[in-house]
């Protein structure tokens, strides 16, 4: 028997991604996907491709830090062609210029200048209504009160005490006056489907992921402030029996978000994913 | 169905919600799940007692979810999280929603993606508001898998009368609701007793544990086995393939299967999948999103239904609903909503509040509106016929949102459709027909000389359309000779009036609803343009059944061209009369020179062009 969405666990959570990828792109008028280069986001445009058929009828935004590791930018062009994608890079130069960088500043600042501040400039200057983001329930407390699609203000704050209700696969349609809607097909996964399907599907993705000496990146952000774990998984089946055996977070590694104590919501509620 | 409790490991996440009356032990009652089946994040125990230490408070296990929510300092669920944990058989997500009443949205967020209940009621309070309000929910939003937790069995010294009272109670309470629980298992959710662990103090209790029966709650949502309900979201033309993009909701969906898209009933077959990267499955099931071609090229759009033409979903524009309401202002009468059903999104209006119901008691009371956090009965109208089936019949049709100004402010259940002629004066309009026929009404006009093929090509076309279940009827020249126009001769001003009389008869069925196929010689060019101009009202089709007067004669079917030619018939259309040629037919068909099958092709694709470039037109 082949494979369904009601036989088979990652065929039901993929069927379900690519039918939120459709109702944003026919509810909204102009969708965007930010691309981190990371294993979601790439799993992210192997389900937009599925889709819409082979072709993503909307542009991809890489906002670079500059801090990116160098791979990354080897495997962005790559994956560039592979996808034929179109993309749209920005820096937020006059950061740069001022300075703004994890030598000087807490990671929170920085977080903020270079990818929030850049990120709403992009919104502003292509006023895209719908915005499709790689984010999971299982990642993180504040963000596994995340609904399918998530309207922002035109500030980009999020009003996480008051969200639309959404059922029966009814989402929020509209996005409010100068604001957008986040649309987050990814919602159901773990990060263990994310490895699986990777596996199953066969979808490009940098190697940082699996250990080097000892060492494998689980998350990957800005080079300063994402450190390895210790893991001796050295391909994505042994990535896959760690993970299956693990109880540490998944972004334990990312600085960011263990400032403060609610720092990840205080983050999130400003604009960041 | 392939639903059965699972044997071996289970791939499928199963989507739990809880609920329950607010201080009734929700929270301690997860927090216990995932400390029993050991599904927390490492060090997360030692951190709440550290914390609590600090605090100098008593550890409790309701800390550990609420640490895991960030919510400690509101002391309440804000809004619906979901928490993952897995038993040896299978993961589950909890979906945990609010006790508080003024957070019935985030609880219907919750519990409508669920598959299955846990209910909490407190063995020392009892049934209270919102174990009554949640199980009305429950039902309303179509959970059916419930087992009830009577928790805290510990402050009443483990009584299994307690537990019996409790159980009678709800027992008959649920049944108010066409609810059942799978069971009732009695807890003490502080103490870990009857959650994994098999309770020593409550020897008595012989069903299972917590995790035994979430093991055996079923996924509820494979509706692979009822009729085919693909709602179309949106057409593709990202190259030169046209593709039909849609969620199969219901059923199952094949190359080579004939479609019906209603509203509108157009139909089509689906000629292939266009998956990628290939290669195509050869079948798309219940949740799997499918890419389809057509056949033959109809016009099709965003919110249509498509379904197997022996199984439809009903098409309407009013039904009675049981709706939840949730929205800071009343909903109210007469003001327009959008209804989104599906992918479908047309205005609407509460024609009518029948009543509205207490969650709790389930007494009903009248009222001019519906507050927030009602659930109340009403009739909906819609301005544009939908596509809909009831409640009962299949869920996933028979449901819908209510939305005002791009946000949902409701849901609710179709529980009967209402027919708009009982309950609406004044004239039945060609919408209504069309809503009741699921296609609009039309013209063919075959025009040409005697013997060129008109009644052969318009009874091929008759048996075509009424096969595939439209409302059709033939118009036929020589029957209205020995009938209606038995009074008229063949002079100019009576053929006049014939194509006059015929045009009218054709205008009557085509606002019945009916597609009328008229075959009428109608030599004059002027007679068949006054016939058009009286007909502007429905989809036109002109047919110039073209063949060379020596072929109608040599066929001469009827004898009447021999009869003409020996004089015995006067002012004979091509021999003693004129036939003038229509200039731009709709259809020109040239019956010497292709068979009546092609001949019915072009008039059926015709047909169907001039229906579709109506488009919304004729359902106005």
């Amino acid at each position: 028997m082949s494979r369904n969405a009601q036989n088979d666990h990652l065929t039901r959570l993929e069927q379900t991604s690519i039918h939120v990828f459709r109702e944003a792109f026919s509810n909204f008028r102009s969708v965007c996907m930010p691309w981190s280069m990371g294993k979601d986001s790439n799993v992210l445009i192997w389900l937009a491709r599925k889709a819409f058929c082979g072709k993503i009828p909307f542009p991809l935004l890489h906002i670079d830090t500059t801090y990116e590791f160098p791979e990354m930018y080897e495997f962005r062009e790559k994956a560039k062609v592979i996808h034929g994608i179109d993309l749209i890079v920005r820096v937020n130069e006059d950061a740069i210029r001022r300075g703004i960088g994890y030598a000087t500043h807490d990671p929170v600042t920085v977080t903020h200048e270079l990818k929030t501040v850049p990120f709403k400039a992009a919104i502003d200057e292509f006023k895209w209504d719908a915005l499709v983001t790689g984010i999971r329930r299982d990642e993180d407390p504040t963000r596994a009160k995340e609904r399918w699609f998530s309207p922002r203000s035109a500030e980009g704050n999020w009003d996480y005490k008051d969200q639309p209700p959404e059922f029966w696969g009814q989402f929020a349609s509209v996005a409010p006056e100068g604001g957008h809607v986040r649309v987050q097909p990814l919602l159901e996964w773990t990060e263990l489907d994310i490895w699986e399907y990777i596996r199953r599907e066969n979808i490009p993705n940098p190697t940082l992921y699996f250990a080097r000496n000892g060492k494998r990146f689980r998350s990957l952000g800005c080079h300063p402030i994402t450190h390895p774990v210790d893991s001796p998984a050295s391909n994505i089946d042994e990535v896959i029996e760690e993970l299956k055996r693990t109880k540490t977070s998944e972004r334990a590694g990312r600085a960011q978000d263990h400032v403060g104590r609610n720092s990840m919501q205080e983050l999130r509620a400003k604009g960041f994913m | 169905m392939s639903t059965a409790t699972p044997t071996a490991e289970d791939h499928r996440k199963m989507h739990v919600v809880v609920v329950g009356h607010v201080d009734h032990g929700k929270s301690t009652f997860v927090g216990r799940l995932l400390h029993d089946t050991d599904s927390l994040p490492n060090g997360k125990m030692e951190q709440v007692r550290k914390n609590c230490a600090i605090e100098g408070m008593e550890f409790e296990y309701a800390f550990l979810l609420d640490a895991l929510i960030e919510e400690q300092e509101q002391n309440i669920t804000i809004d619906t999280t979901r928490i993952f944990f897995r038993t040896k058989q299978r993961a589950y997500a909890i979906i945990d929603a609010p006790g508080h009443k003024e957070f019935l949205k985030n609880m219907v967020t919750g519990a409508a993606s669920a598959s299955a209940a846990l209910l909490l009621i407190d063995a020392k309070e009892g049934v209270m508001d919102q174990s009554r309000r949640h199980a009305f929910l429950l039902s309303l939003l179509g959970v059916k898998q419930l087992v009830v937790l009577v928790n805290k069995m510990d402050l009443v010294q483990h009584s299994q009368e307690t537990y019996e009272r409790i159980r009678r109670e709800y027992t008959a309470f649920l049944k108010t609701l066409g609810l059942e629980a799978v069971h009732f298992i009695p807890l003490a959710a502080k103490h870990g007793e009857n959650v994994v662990q098999r309770s020593e103090k409550m020897a008595w209790w012989k069903g299972p544990t917590v995790t035994e029966a979430l093991d055996a709650f079923r996924h509820e949502d494979d509706l692979t086995g009822l009729p085919l309900r693909l709602p179309v979201s949106d057409i593709y033309r990202f190259d030169h393939r046209r593709i039909v993009a849609g969620r199969v909701e219901a059923g199952a969906i094949r190359p080579g299967d004939e479609l019906i898209f209603q509203p509108g009933g157009r139909r089509s077959t689906v000629r292939t999948f266009e998956d990628w990267p290939g290669p195509s499955r050869e079948v798309a099931g219940t949740g799997d999103s499918a890419s389809v071609t057509l056949s033959e090229q109809i016009f099709v759009e965003r919110g249509q239904v498509a379904a197997h033409p022996s199984n439809q979903p009903r098409v309407g524009r009013e039904f009675r609903a049981r709706i939840f309401w949730l929205g800071k202002e009343p909903l109210v009468p007469n003001k327009t909503y959008r209804l989104r059903l599906l992918t479908q999104n047309v205005e609407a209006v509460i024609a009518k509040i029948e009543k509205i119901t207490d969650a709790s008691t389930l007494e009903s009371v009248q009222a001019d509106s519906v507050p927030r956090d009602s659930i109340c009965e009403v009739v909906v109208r819609t301005t544009r016929p939908v596509a809909f089936d009831l409640h009962h019949e299949c869920a996933i049709t028979g449901r819908f949102a209510l939305e005002e100004a791009g946000r949902i402010h409701g849901g609710g259940i179709i529980l009967e459709a209402r027919s708009e002629h009982a309950q609406r004066s004044g004239k039945v309009t060609s919408a209504e027909r069309t809503a009741r026929s699921g296609h609009a009404p039309a013209v063919v006009w075959f025009t040409g000389l005697s013997g060129s093929g008109k009644s052969t090509i318009a009874e091929a076309v008759e048996r075509r359309l009424f096969d595939a279940g439209r409302n059709v009827v033939r118009v036929d020249g020589d029957d209205l000779r020995v009938s209606l126009n038995r009074d008229l001769g063949f002079s100019q001003a009576d053929r006049a009036e014939s194509v006059r009389r015929a045009s009218g008869v054709a205008g009557l069925f085509a606002h019945t609803g009916h597609i009328a196929l008229v075959t009428l010689i109608a030599p004059l060019a002027a007679d068949r343009a006054k016939a058009r101009a009286n007909l502007a009202n429905h989809a036109f089709v002109e047919v110039f059944v073209d063949a060379p007067l020596d072929v109608c004669e040599q066929r001469d079917v009827k004898g009447l061209y021999a009869k003409a030619r020996r004089g015995e018939i006067a002012e004979f259309t091509g021999i003693s009369s004129p036939y003038e040629a229509p200039e731009s037919p709709e259809v020109h068909i040239r019956t010497d020179k292709v068979s009546t099958e092609q001949a019915v092709e072009l008039v059926l694709n015709a047909l169907d062009k001039i229906l579709a470039g109506k488009g919304e037109d004729w359902e106005v």
